[in-house]
């Protein structure tokens, strides 16, 4: 694994809403890896990934992405992030939606017909994106990502509400990306998708109670799954409170 | 900003316009339809017809553009997109001057059609050369697109942002001479109509009306409506935020 940090997390601290969500944060994350972010809802998820793409307010910490402060100029070009809700144009037609997005990065419209195969959309491409199923529009709405190849790829939840298959097949396109050198964050609830990552960050309340690879997790935990390490790692951590 | 990021973004918002059928008819439509309501109102007026025709034919696309472009950006800023657009080459000028060029051009659309009826089947009647109507009509129309842009950012839902026409626009057409000529107004009540961009334009409108030549005043009447374009424009743009809460 090579381990060149595409993404450098200093004591991120991120209050909303008056409230603490990140308290004091830092990891690093190597290029060329898939990184899975874990943790139940409201313990900071999406705010964390905000914060690696640049559009999160950040109340002190640094954020470091392919050696630029997240969110600058030079990085707009080299990161993608596919929000948790899918962030598309609902008057407009898959096709268009994916050719906007790959348009603005210099791609082709032939580009786009293939990153909406990729996902498996080639079927719907002319149906407006409004009148989508919701694993339909996060499909779009990721092909409106995969269409510009970036190098620091950030996906907030892709997966949920996706069948088994194209799941399957996704994840097999994360590790491919990953393969050639793209670093991925990837935001999920499944347990069962962070095996397929490299390294885990489990978030819980604002603090990361690990920062491991799957099988460092289990064997450190004693615990045969992923699911049972999580669960295991917070009673430890309750019974210290 | 990049000149071609900025087409493909008024391509994108032209596209976004274009498959919405039933609003592109009622743009096109609708002031064409009222003014012929009014000119039929003022049947024994024409020269009565001939101000408030005109004038009509610069506010609609003035109330348009603002509502347009109020309800699209909001829609971009509760929608995730206008998130997802900050993270890419797009800068707040290109999205701001895209929305110019796909609005404006909208605008000059519904212009055409209405000035069409107007001046061909309706027998509106200015001294002055129609092109100077029309430059006025986009000029405005370019207006009311900046101060939607503007006003966008203090509204969190459609219904908000409908709301703001009767704050935004209205008053400023009640007082701009359309319903009454603004100097037989109440004193106190002129300085706020001198203050209000819309004002300008009905001014320059009334140049056209009265003089066969182009004027010196028309052209400072429509730069004051320009200068009201670009204030309204940046500070839209200034609430364009990379990094929120
Ligand atoms: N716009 C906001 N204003 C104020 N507080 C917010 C805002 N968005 C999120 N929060 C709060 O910040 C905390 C973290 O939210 P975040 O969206 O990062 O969680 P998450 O881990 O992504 O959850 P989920 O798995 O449900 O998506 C939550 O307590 C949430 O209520
Ligand atoms: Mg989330």
């Amino acid at each position: 694994m090579p381990s060149t940090p595409a993404i450098v997390v200093t004591d991120l601290v991120v209050d909303r809403g008056k409230k603490p969500v990140l308290r004091s944060v830092s990891t690093e994350i190597s290029a060329g890896t898939v990184t899975g972010l874990l943790g139940p809802s409201g313990s900071g998820k999406t705010t964390f990934i905000r914060s690696i793409v640049g559009t999160q307010k950040v109340k002190s910490g640094t954020v470091q992405v392919l050696g630029h402060p997240a969110g600058t100029k030079p990085l707009r070009r080299r990161v993608a992030y596919v929000t948790q809700d899918a962030s598309i144009y609902r008057d407009l037609s898959v096709k268009a939606n994916v050719a906007y997005f790959a348009a603005l990065y210099g791609r082709s419209r032939h580009e786009a017909m293939q990153a909406i195969e990729g996902v498996g959309m080639g079927d719907h491409a002319d149906k407006l994106a409004g009148n989508l199923s919701g694993g339909q529009k996060t499909r779009t709405s990721l092909a409106c990502a995969l269409v510009i190849e970036p190098e620091v790829l950030v996906l907030d939840e892709p997966t949920v509400g996706l069948d088994p298959v194209i799941r399957e097949e996704l994840w097999d396109r994360f590790r491919a990306l990953a393969a050639g050198g793209a670093t991925l964050l990837v935001s999920s609830h499944v347990m069962d998708e962070a095996d397929r990552c490299d390294r885990l960050l489990l978030l819980r309340d604002g603090v990361f109670i690990a920062d491991d690879t799957p099988a460092d997790l289990r064997a450190a935990t004693g615990t045969a799954n992923l699911e049972a390490a999580f669960l295991h790692l917070i009673r430890a951590l309750e019974g210290v409170n | 900003m990049s000149p071609r990021i900025t087409f493909i973004t008024a391509g994108r918002i032209l596209r976004q316009l274009l498959n919405d059928h039933r609003t592109v008819g009622l743009i096109l439509a609708v002031p064409a339809l009222i003014i012929a309501l009014i000119s039929a109102i003022m049947d024994e007026a024409p020269r009565v017809f001939d101000q408030t025709g005109l004038i009509l034919l610069a506010a609609f696309p003035f109330m348009l553009m603002f509502m347009i472009t109020s309800i699209t950006l909001l829609r971009e800023r509760t929608g995730g997109t206008l998130e997802r657009l900050m993270t890419t080459p797009t800068g707040k000028l290109d999205l701001v001057v895209g929305y110019a060029i796909a609005f404006g051009t909208a605008a000059a659309a519904q212009t055409a059609v209405a000035a069409t009826v107007a001046f061909w089947f309706l027998g509106l009647d200015t001294a002055g050369p129609t092109w100077a109507v029309f430059l006025i009509c986009i000029v405005t129309a370019l207006f009311g697109m900046a101060l939607g842009l503007f006003v966008s950012a203090f509204a969190t839902t459609e219904f908000q942002a409908i709301q703001f026409m009767p704050v935004f626009v209205v008053p400023q057409l009640f007082l701009c001479g359309l319903i009454w000529p603004a100097d037989q107004m109440a004193g106190w009540l002129q300085g706020v109509s001198d203050a209000l961009p819309l004002t300008y334009a009905v001014k320059a409108l009334t140049e056209v009306q009265l003089n066969p030549d182009v004027t010196g005043d028309m052209w400072a009447d429509l730069a004051v409506v320009l200068g009201a374009v670009v204030v309204a424009t940046v500070l839209g743009a200034a609430t364009l935020r990379r990094r929120t809460d």
